[in-house]
């Protein structure tokens, strides 16, 4: 039975449980009625609703989560291995044309006849699998509900049970943040440190080299691939930081005249207007940048005669680093209006009442007084431009440039691994780990930031009142 | 000393009274400042949406030709127009070619013939062969009918208009070919609805966004299926539930992490997990979907976090005070309250989902799939993905159709965070 068969008639059996377990409850409390139960009808039919669905969940999560790789295992047993030479030694592609063989997109005489026999045998495979899943599914809630069912009498603590059960299961919601978060670290840790068995940690981090393109066939020249990461961490930098030219002072200014000058009419009109920059979606930004900015900043430079001394690259990181900038304009100025605003009133009347004008308030009083939350929203605002991957892979280019240049095309982290990633490749590459390294550390430099800022935050906040 | 003390004020009036005019021009100055700041920001957005607007329009209509079209028997090689293994055969780009060299019989030698049958897309056959499986009658037949052009016609039409034509992909036979057919009233745009009815294509004139579409929806519905109840969940048991203890503070900091992780990275760990441990094919809609889930569910958390905290506690003890229990309390007073917000929630982390790109580009959504997805587990591609492939793909033609991709993005995330606000605004009860 197909899942999509499987999880409907699961409900089913759940329902009909919630109903036998509440009736059972009515039954088992005889002609004193509901008044002799420890708990109220519902708790008995929950109970056993949830005996029915829970363990056979379980079940169908785990089986359906490893079906795939044991049936996989046990099909590349039946692959001879002279058919695997036959593919260059790569088992991926010989188990793709059993897969394509299976599914039908290929016909088995096309192909030799172990394949066949492994593809028939895959077919067979995930036959039975679909099966027993069912039947194990299927069995598992039928002996959880009946044995909840048959466990119902009147001295049942049915209310304190399902309400346990209804605890556990929010604590195992709230707890998926966690276990999230380990699979990140999991995911980029164990890839990286396959990498860094091949590439050396030094090199990676201080090699001032970056390309990755490793030979297909062993006997291509120029086959080793280099994997100095320098050059991504500078070109990262050098678009994080204009955009953070752009978007700090901007952003800052923005909210100072919110707060401090502009009428309550016009900041209600305003406000919105620049939060819809925050909602457009990175790609469309990226488009822009790549189809409108670049190109002007391009004839700019040539306009300009920069052309004699630098290099012109029609893919620049100014052009990038600009409109990212105006992305994180919103973002800058929403976490700096919030620490502006929390500055006491009485702060800055008792300036203005001394006489200072309402500039010299802002710079004397308010900044000063906000300041650990202004740096905490720049330094949100820069992890979130070094991680920023749609508009940079569309308008910064892809050569590893180690340059302060802003015209020219330099690379950056998550375009690299954007690049590496993007299509089919093997996991065993260096290539393919390599994105994950520079995963690890874009993950750690973003996690960082974000401590950091939040640090700084809670250890100068000033505490008024 | 009674000397410095009558003379003191006068003399700080004095300095006072100078400095007075630098204070105000520099607070003139700071005020300028921050009214250059918000029209940066401001023109900004408008430049954004203009050059999008501007561009896109253009990509809602399509130039056609039209031509007259003998469904001749010997040329399709079709005896029976019912049998549809003769029909999905036929040689309709015969007819086409038949027509064209009709309409323009000057044209002889070979070259010119083929420069000549490139005016129209092949998606111009396929219409004919779908009209004809409507109507087997018209077999043997003359028609007259609007004809898909090709994309380079396309362009060239279009810039034409606007006055700066276009010719590098035009030659001059064609150009000559384009004249004499506006001259006739021949070749005019259409509502291009090619654009909603079928999916990716490599050719810019037959290619839509109705597979994109479905696929954005799809995989949005699997995000929302998960990331709700999960994140309403998780929510309530840290307002309601948690106790003050390392354990609760863990899982806080944990969600705060997340919601500042930068999303590439959580499509490294759908490649690695998702994909690479537990096997699931690439570029489906339930991977997807997966991954933005954990993206999302931190937003989800937190907005449903403050609705359920916005519910006042007289209400949570009023209900244990008749009786009820904490579960009780929960479903049949919080929740219903806090619904509102956190629907609101759900619906801006929706909304952000949509517009999301780096990591669904990780797990391979990224492919180029022709035909519109079924169902969760069909390879499929997304809204915004199929605006990057787009403005990678070197056809002029492909530019206006980015950009009016990115205008049925724009719509669609409008249209949520319209319902978000009439949500909270309608719904949303003040105590």
């Amino acid at each position: 039975m197909e899942s999509s068969v499987l999880l409907p008639v699961l409900a089913l059996l759940c329902a009909l449980a919630f109903v036998a377990g509440r009736s059972r409850s009515l039954a088992v409390a005889g002609v004193g009625g509901m008044r002799i139960l420890n708990s109220l009808p519902f708790y008995y039919g929950s109970l056993t609703a949830f005996w029915c669905a829970l363990p056979s969940l379980a079940v169908v999560l785990i089986w359906s989560i490893f079906d795939g790789v044991i049936i996989e295992n046990m099909v590349h047993a039946l692959v001879p291995p002279a058919a695997v030479e036959a593919a260059g030694g790569n088992i991926g592609l010989v188990m793709n044309q059993v897969r394509n063989l299976a599914a039908g997109h290929l016909s088995a005489d096309s192909v030799e006849p172990a394949i066949a026999a492994a593809a028939d045998r895959l077919v067979a495979l995930e036959r039975i699998n679909r099966w027993a899943l069912t039947g194990v599914a299927l069995s598992f809630a039928l002996i959880g509900a009946i044995l909840a069912w048959l466990k119902i009498n009147p001295q049942l603590r049915a209310r304190a049970k399902v309400e346990d059960i209804f605890r556990w299961t929010l604590l195992a919601c709230a707890s998926l943040a966690i276990l999230t978060t380990i699979g990140i670290v999991m995911s980029v840790l164990f890839e990286s440190m396959r990498f860094f068995s091949k590439v050396p940690v030094t090199e990676f981090l201080f090699g001032l080299e970056w390309s990755p393109q490793t030979a297909i066939r062993a006997d291509q020249q120029g086959s080793s691939g280099s994997f100095g990461a320098v050059p991504l961490f500078a070109g990262t930098l050098l678009i994080a930081g204009i955009a953070l030219l752009v978007a700090v002072p901007t952003g800052l200014m923005v909210a100072i005249y919110l707060t401090e000058y502009a009428s309550p009419r016009m900041r209600n009109l305003i406000k919105p207007v620049l939060e819809i920059l925050a909602g457009i979606p990175t790609v469309v930004y990226g488009f822009f940048a790549a189809l409108t900015v670049a190109p002007v900043i391009r004839d700019m430079g040539v306009n300009l005669g920069l052309d004699e001394w630098l290099t012109i690259s029609s893919e620049s990181a100014l052009a990038a680093g600009l409109v990212m900038g105006v992305m994180i304009i919103p973002f800058v100025s929403s976490l700096s209006d919030d620490v502006i605003t929390a500055v006491p009133r009485s702060l800055k009347d008792g300036a203005l009442g001394l006489g200072s004008t309402r500039s010299e308030v802002v710079k004397l009083v308010v900044i000063p007084a906000a300041l650990p939350g202004i740096v905490g929203s720049v330094l949100l605002a820069a992890s979130r431009a070094i991680g920023e991957t749609m508009i940079v892979v569309m308008a910064a280019g892809l050569a590893a440039n180690l340059t302060a240049n802003p015209f020219d095309s330099v690379t950056t982290v998550t375009v690299q691994i954007v690049t590496l990633l993007v299509g089919d490749q093997e996991f065993e590459s260096a290539k393919t780990l390599a994105a994950f390294a520079l995963g690890l550390v874009l993950f750690v430099v973003t996690l960082g930031l974000n401590y950091f800022a939040l640090y700084i935050v809670r250890k100068y906040r000033e505490q008024y009142e | 000393m009674s000397n410095t003390n009558k003379k003191a004020p006068a003399r700080t009036m004095d300095l006072v009274e100078r400095s007075l005019a630098r204070r105000y021009g520099a607070e003139k100055r700071f005020r300028f400042y921050g009214v250059i700041s918000v029209v940066i920001g401001v023109l900004a957005l408008a430049l954004l949406f203009w050059e999008i607007f501007s561009a896109g329009l253009g990509g809602f209509r399509q130039t056609h030709i039209q031509l007259t079209l003998k469904f001749d028997p010997d040329v399709l090689e079709i005896a029976d127009a019912r049998d549809a293994r003769q029909v999905q055969n036929g040689n309709f780009e015969g007819v086409v070619r038949a027509a064209l060299a009709e309409r323009f019989p000057a044209v002889l030698d070979r070259g010119g013939r083929r420069d000549l049958n490139g005016i129209l897309s092949i998606g111009a056959a396929f219409d004919l062969r779908d009209k004809l499986v409507d109507e087997p009658e018209l077999l043997g037949q003359t028609r007259t009918y609007w004809l898909l052009a090709d994309d380079d016609v396309d362009t060239y039409y279009k810039s034409l208009r606007e006055g700066n034509a276009f010719t590098a992909r035009t030659s001059e036979a064609r150009q000559v070919w384009i004249q004499e057919l506006i001259d006739g009233g021949e070749l005019r745009t259409q509502f291009n609805t090619r654009l909603f009815t079928s999916g990716d294509s490599s050719e810019p004139e037959m290619a839509g966004i109705l597979g994109a579409v479905v696929g954005s929806l799809l995989t949005l519905l699997v995000t929302f299926i998960l990331s709700f109840p999960i994140g309403v969940a998780a929510a309530v048991y840290l307002e309601e539930y948690a106790p003050r203890n390392r354990f609760t503070d863990f899982i806080e900091v944990n969600i705060s992490n997340l919601a500042a992780v930068p999303s590439i990275i959580f499509g490294l760990l759908g490649l690695a997990i998702f994909i690479g441990l537990f096997g699931m094919p690439r570029s489906i809609p339930l991977v997807g979907g997966l991954v933005l889930t954990l993206m999302t569910l931190p937003t989800i958390i937190i907005s449903s976090r403050n609705a359920i905290k916005a519910v006042p506690p007289s209400i949570r003890e009023a209900a244990l005070g008749i009786g009820a229990s904490k579960m009780q309390m929960i479903l049949h007073h919080v929740l219903p309250l806090a619904m509102p917000g956190m629907l609101t929630g759900a619906i801006i982390g929706m909304a952000q989902a949509l517009g999301e790109t780096a990591p669904l580009l990780m797990i391979g959504m990224v492919a180029f799939i022709m035909d519109v997805p079924n169902g969760i587990s069909d390879p499929a591609t997304v809204l915004p993905v199929q605006i990057f492939l787009w403005s990678d793909s070197p056809e002029r033609a492909f530019v206006e159709r980015t950009s009016a991709a990115i205008m049925v993005l724009l719509a669609f995330l409008v249209c949520m965070n319209t319902l978000a606000v009439w949500l909270r605004k309608r719904l949303e009860r003040r105590w």
